[in-house]
């Protein structure tokens, strides 16, 4: 029954309707006793003092406002208790999205992006049963009991005295199987999952199963596995669902212990029968929030999972860049050298291991120029263009433009200054206009029509049903990577940045369309300063400059023709898009 | 096979029969139970007031007791047996469904609307929500039905116009509050699924695209987005709230009301002498008590709802009709190891069309009378019969002699990948023909087909087990020493040796992830360890840097050595080694010829060959 205090700290804001909900709970215990003492005042009218329905008509009235007002109450109690999760939900929402944009692409990078928008989704909506039931139910749990104990104190004492005696019993039972059991129920959970995620793992190889003849054997062992899990869960239920019973028997046990004690002193008239059956009203309702929180307990246990999760993205401290925003920034008045001193970087999961990726790189990039980076994947040539569009920023050394560390400018206004032209350029769900329109979210139609016929995109676009206003993603039209490329390098186009950062594509494209994408690309790096992280030799024989990288280092940098003459790497890279096997 | 999903649903769930009666009957016991210890706690105290003998207390009390008792006991036992029916059925539900799924893999999941890599998680999920079938969608009606005729019964024998009055309110709150809830709750849960999908796409996009939003300053746009998306989801699942408070409020309301009305009606009773007035309490408490049995009906409502959405999910896949039929009479052992393609058409077919365009099983009868292999299927020297329609492989003729390689490239949806799945029978070719060894490749089952092939493809799926244990499925019983030498072979060896468990390192979901190349590699040692006669490289190559992916090459060159290999690749390089090359663009053959002979013609192959550099 751990409280989490992190997520007891998101109800600052909605304590309103937390005290609501939890009011009328309390209201509703009321009632209940309310509804005991009259219910059990009529029969004993009816049965004992044999009177008619003329008699009790006004008991009978207050009955059924009372009953009215429980199902008022009932209906408002949720409906608050989902007002103060609506909140909670939303703010931590967007908190956690806008603190994930903060965190930056190199945070959410790769195939971490399911995970993180999973948690965005998912994760949060988690959290909804935790404050809509749990926690109200929790505050009942205390409270309502408590209530009903004073009322049959009032009646009865010794019934009074079974139930203020028994009740802590339940709980500490509770607690002591209940914590061995939710040790046993998580591990069951776990390998529930885990059994899902052979499954689907089977299916997904199902394709290689079949090639190597391993199809059929499957079958059985997914027969087994599931058997296995059956038999090994069952034993592990079997402990587990004894704190169902406990709880269930604990409360009928003690109704039955009170039924029979006031029935016995009914009989030599130590009671009245009104006081008992109303006593006997409440013996259950004494007990019924322990077992409602009971099946809360799950609810609320998830959400304490999935809130981990949740916190721990939130707490992650935010990379140095946009702490930069909130300082004065000096403008950027023109493009000057981009210089890179000794620039070192290490990609680090989870704070722990640091895996280096530049290690001292040092060039330049003069107004103007274009300099190609070239060497084997993983040389830490992205590394380089994600540190220049501050996506990252290096751990040691430093870039510069113009001798001013890039530091001092606003990274916003920084970027700016540069059009990027990625590898695998991502295409968001909404229209192509809107798409192109990332470079300039202002641009007129004619604007972005300009853009895509620099880009050779205007043709194909125009043979799509609606032209600029076709969807694009699941439900739109499926583009091809020449076409994705191509409205890309339209985002390009209409920012019309001095710097371009050009990761280019590496080729699986018809000669047509990748003709189009050459021809696009020849056109943006005009006028231009371009950095670009260069596939194809054709690219590397215009560069002014070529910055060789292996293993996030730099050996060596020159024109084509001089790094040619000298014994290494670029030598051997250019030998293999050249001479192929010989 | 367009019955009711339902019923076929209660099929899938037929054999545990047994298991379901026993756990409704302790599902039934246990409201039972509390019923009874409502009851016959009321029957002890009323007849305590009338001051009788202890003695006369006495069947009471043990009542009472025994009620007490044995309510927790059977709760116990009802969940213990409700548990077995859905881990039971949870095995039977995935047997079945790969079962079902086994013959039409991977046809069936490359298709068309199944494309999407989700669908086979949506799969998993969608079993993992039919597994409670029972506990959620079967089990809450039947106890309530029971318990409901019980009551009936029991307050009948008492007084008929209260059992009547009962009956009212427990079908009101069985059944209809159910249908209210649902006909209220529909159209916006409809409405809150959609725009939680278009929340997620928000997400998704502003996640997935990040580098694209920031690098171009749209950070506060997608934010907007997200934050308008976030706050209309919230504001419908609140109007959904207070349908499920108009709920618990009615269900609360209709219960007291029976009670209440109950009353009223059992008053004028009591004093006319139709019912004595010991057993009014009774059969109050009776009354309330038993309507815990309809209290958890609104849910069922919902997970009905979801269960057949699921199950109609699944029929969808298991039902369509198998892409390939598997010959009747046993494999011919090929003649030698040659491919032979001549006049080959194929088309994937348009979603929603009912595949078969070959014939309706008539073409199988027609081989098994039929044995003779030259004479099967006698060559049509035709083009491909409608040419309007758009081919994915459009009259495809070669031969590759034994031994020899034969390269197809072609820019992406030129029809390589295609050609590939119509060699390994991953789907039947409508026209045209295929030989392997001789004889028609539709004569080969899928196993003893894919026994003679070694392919890489341009994804690899790694299991979520060992690196042995996924180099081992290529041959279980292959040694240590087999496997060192097919990895180094693959150069994958040293990089495993780097890794702390070596070859006992996991890898996939839970273990390492290992790097597209890295992935290529393994898949290319599991290949080689196979050691077929006939090797498929589809893309073998991509996803490598260019140093390694020469490196690959030069052991492929030796690899190939006395196997038939084709290449199927878009990248232009390694391709001398290649005795023949087909150059395919959208379906047909535009060149062909060694990579020289194709250079020296300044077409279409050397064009792609000038763009790759």
């Amino acid at each position: 029954m751990k409280l989490e205090k992190r997520l007891l700290q998101q109800t600052r804001n909605v304590r309103v309707y937390l005290a609501i909900t939890i009011g009328l709970g309390l209201l509703m215990g009321l009632l209940i006793i309310g509804q005991s003492y009259f219910l059990s005042q009529v029969i004993a009218n009816i049965f004992l003092a044999e009177q008619g329905l003329a008699q009790v008509e006004g008991l009978l009235q207050i009955l059924l406002l009372i009953i009215i007002a429980r199902a008022l109450l009932n209906f408002w109690s949720e409906v608050s208790a989902n007002q103060a999760a609506g909140q909670v939900k939303t703010h931590l929402r967007e908190r956690l999205f806008s603190h994930l944009q903060a965190l930056g692409p190199s945070y959410t990078r790769g195939e971490r992006s399911g995970e993180l928008s999973h948690t965005v989704t998912g994760g949060v909506e988690a959290l909804d049963a935790y404050f809509s039931q749990y926690l109200p139910q929790l505050f009942l749990t205390v409270f309502v009991p408590l209530i009903i104990v004073i009322a049959v104190f009032t009646a009865d004492f010794l019934s009074g005295l079974i139930l203020l005696l028994t009740a802590p019993i339940l709980p500490l039972f509770m607690i002591l199987i209940g914590q061995a059991a939710e040790a046993l129920n998580k591990k069951q959970w776990r390998s529930l999952s885990q059994m899902s995620a052979h499954f689907l793992d089977v299916l997904q190889g199902l394709t290689i199963l079949k090639l190597f003849g391993r199809s059929q054997v499957q079958r059985t062992t997914i027969a087994k596995v599931s058997e296995r899990f059956r038999q090994t869960t069952l034993g592990v239920l079997r402990v587990a669902f004894l704190s169902a019973l406990v709880l269930e028997m604990g409360a009928t046990l003690s109704v039955a212990v009170i039924a029979v004690e006031i029935g016995l002193r009914l009989l030599y008239s130590q009671i009245s029968f009104q006081s008992a059956f109303f006593v006997l009203l409440l013996a259950p309702e004494f007990y019924l929030p322990l077992r409602l929180f009971g099946t809360k307990f799950h609810a609320g246990m998830s959400a304490t999972a999935a809130s981990q999760r949740i916190f721990e993205i939130l707490e992650r401290p935010l990379p140095a860049t946009s702490q930069a925003d909130i300082t004065d920034s000096p403008p950027l008045l023109s493009l000057g050298t981009i210089r890179f001193n000794q620039v070192c970087y290490g990609y680090s999961d989870n704070g722990e291991n640091v895996r280096p990726a530049l290690n001292g790189v040092s060039f330049e990039i003069q107004p103007g120029q274009k300099v190609a980076l070239v060497g084997p994947s993983g040389a830490g040539k992205s590394t380089i263009a994600h540190l220049l569009l501050r996506f990252i920023e290096a751990t040691q050394g430093e870039i510069s433009v113009d001798g001013t560390p890039l530091q001092n400018f606003a990274a916003q206004g920084w970027r700016k200054q540069i059009a990027w032209v990625p590898q695998n350029p991502y295409l968001f769900s909404g229209t192509i206009a809107e798409n192109i329109r990332l470079g300039e979210p202002n641009a007129t139609l004619a604007e972005v029509i300009q853009a895509a016929q620099e880009a050779q995109a205007h043709e194909f676009i125009e043979t799509l049903p609606q032209g600029y206003e076709t969807a694009i993603g699941e439900r739109g039209a499926r583009l091809s990577g020449g076409q994705a490329q191509r409205l890309s390098l339209a985002r390009a186009f209409l920012k019309n940045a001095p710097l371009l950062v050009l990761d280019e594509a590496t080729s699986n494209l018809d000669p047509e369309n990748e003709a189009l994408v050459l021809e696009a690309t020849a056109r943006l790096v005009q006028n231009r300063t371009v950095l670009i992280i260069a596939h194809r030799l054709y690219t590397v024989y215009q560069a002014d400059q070529i910055v060789v990288l292996e293993a996030g280092r730099v050996v060596a940098i020159g024109t084509h023709q001089a790094l040619l003459q000298k014994e290494g790497i670029y030598r051997e890279l250019v030998q293999a898009y050249d001479g192929g096997l010989v | 096979m367009t019955k009711n999903p339902f019923w076929r649903l209660l099929k899938l769930a037929a054999p545990f029969k047994g298991w379901i009666a026993l756990a409704t009957l302790l599902g039934v016991s246990t409201v039972g139970s509390g019923i009874g210890l409502m009851a016959t706690s009321a029957y002890l105290i009323s007849s305590a007031a009338l001051h009788p003998s202890v003695a006369a207390l006495s069947l009471a009390i043990v009542g009472v007791r025994f009620f007490g008792i044995s309510r927790g006991i059977f709760r116990y036992l009802e969940r213990y047996v409700s548990h077995q029916v859905t881990f039971k059925l949870l095995a039977r539900l995935r047997v079945w469904f790969y079962e079902a799924i086994e013959p039409l893999a991977p046809a069936r999941l490359l298709e068309g609307r199944y494309r999407s890599g989700d669908l086979l998680s949506r799969v998993v999920a969608d079993i993992e929500t039919l597994q409670d079938f029972y506990g959620r969608v079967l089990a809450p009606p039947l106890v309530a039905a029971i318990v409901g005729l019980g009551m009936w019964f029991f307050l009948g024998a008492y007084a008929v116009n209260l059992a009547l009055i009962f009956l009212a309110f427990f079908l009101m709150a069985g059944v209809g509050v159910p249908l209210l809830t649902y006909r209220l709750s529909r159209k916006l849960s409809r409405e809150v699924i959609t725009v939680r999908a278009e929340l997620n796409v928000e997400v998704v996009d502003g996640l997935q695209g990040l580098a694209e939003v920031v690098a171009f300053g749209q950070e506060e746009k997608q934010f907007k987005q997200v934050q308008a998306l976030n706050r209309k989801l919230i504001y419908r699942q609140q109007q959904l709230s207070w349908v499920n408070g108009l709920q618990n409020g009615l269900g609360n309301l209709l219960m007291n009301l029976a009670a209440w009305a109950m009353l009223w009606g059992a008053i004028p009773l009591v004093q006319e002498g139709g019912l004595e007035g010991i057993y009014l309490a009774l059969l109050i408490l009776a009354a309330l008590a038993s309507f815990e049995a309809v209290l958890p009906l609104p849910m069922a409502f919902q997970h009905l709802g979801s269960s057949l959405e699921a199950a109609r999910r699944l029929f969808e896949i298991v039902d369509s009709p198998p892409i390939i039929h598997e010959p009747k009479t046993l494999s011919p052992t090929p003649r030698n190891y040659s491919i032979e393609v001549k006049n080959l058409c194929f088309q994937y077919e348009a979603e929603g069309v009912g595949y078969r365009a070959s014939g309706d099983g008539k073409e199988e009868e027609y081989l098994a009378q039929h044995p003779t292999p030259d004479t099967r299927h006698p060559i049509p020297d035709t083009r491909c019969p409608t040419p309007n329609t758009r081919y994915a492989v459009d009259n495809i003729s070669f031969t590759l002699p034994e031994g020899q390689c034969l390269a197809l490239v072609g820019p992406s949806g030129a029809g390589k990948s295609t050609l590939a799945n119509l060699l390994l029978r991953f789907w039947d070719y409508s026209e045209g023909q295929i030989r392997l060894g001789g004889y028609e490749l539709r004569d080969y089952s899928q196993a003893d087909l894919h026994k003679l092939c070694g392919v890489v493809t341009q994804t690899t799926h790694l299991f979520n087990t060992t690196i042995r244990e996924n180099l081992l499925i290529a041959r279980p019983d292959a040694t240590p020493q087999e496997l060192i030498t097919a990895t180094t072979q693959a150069h994958i060896h040293d990089f495993i040796q780097t890794l702390p468990l070596g070859y006992d390192t996991l890898v996939g979901e839970e273990g390492l992830r290992l790097s597209a190349g890295e992935r290529q590699r393994i898949a290319i040692a599991r290949a080689l360890l196979k050691n077929a006669p006939i090797l498929i490289l589809d893309e073998a190559t991509a996803n490598l840097d260019t140093i390694t992916e020469r490196e690959i090459w030069r052991t492929l060159q030796t690899l190939r050595q006395g196997r038939t290999t084709m290449i199927i690749t878009h990248q232009l390089s390694g391709l001398e080694m290649a005795d023949e090359i087909l150059v395919l663009r959208a379906g047909k053959m535009v060149e062909r010829g060694p990579h020289y002979e194709l250079l020296s013609l300044e077409g279409f192959y050397w064009r792609m060959w000038l763009n790759n550099r």
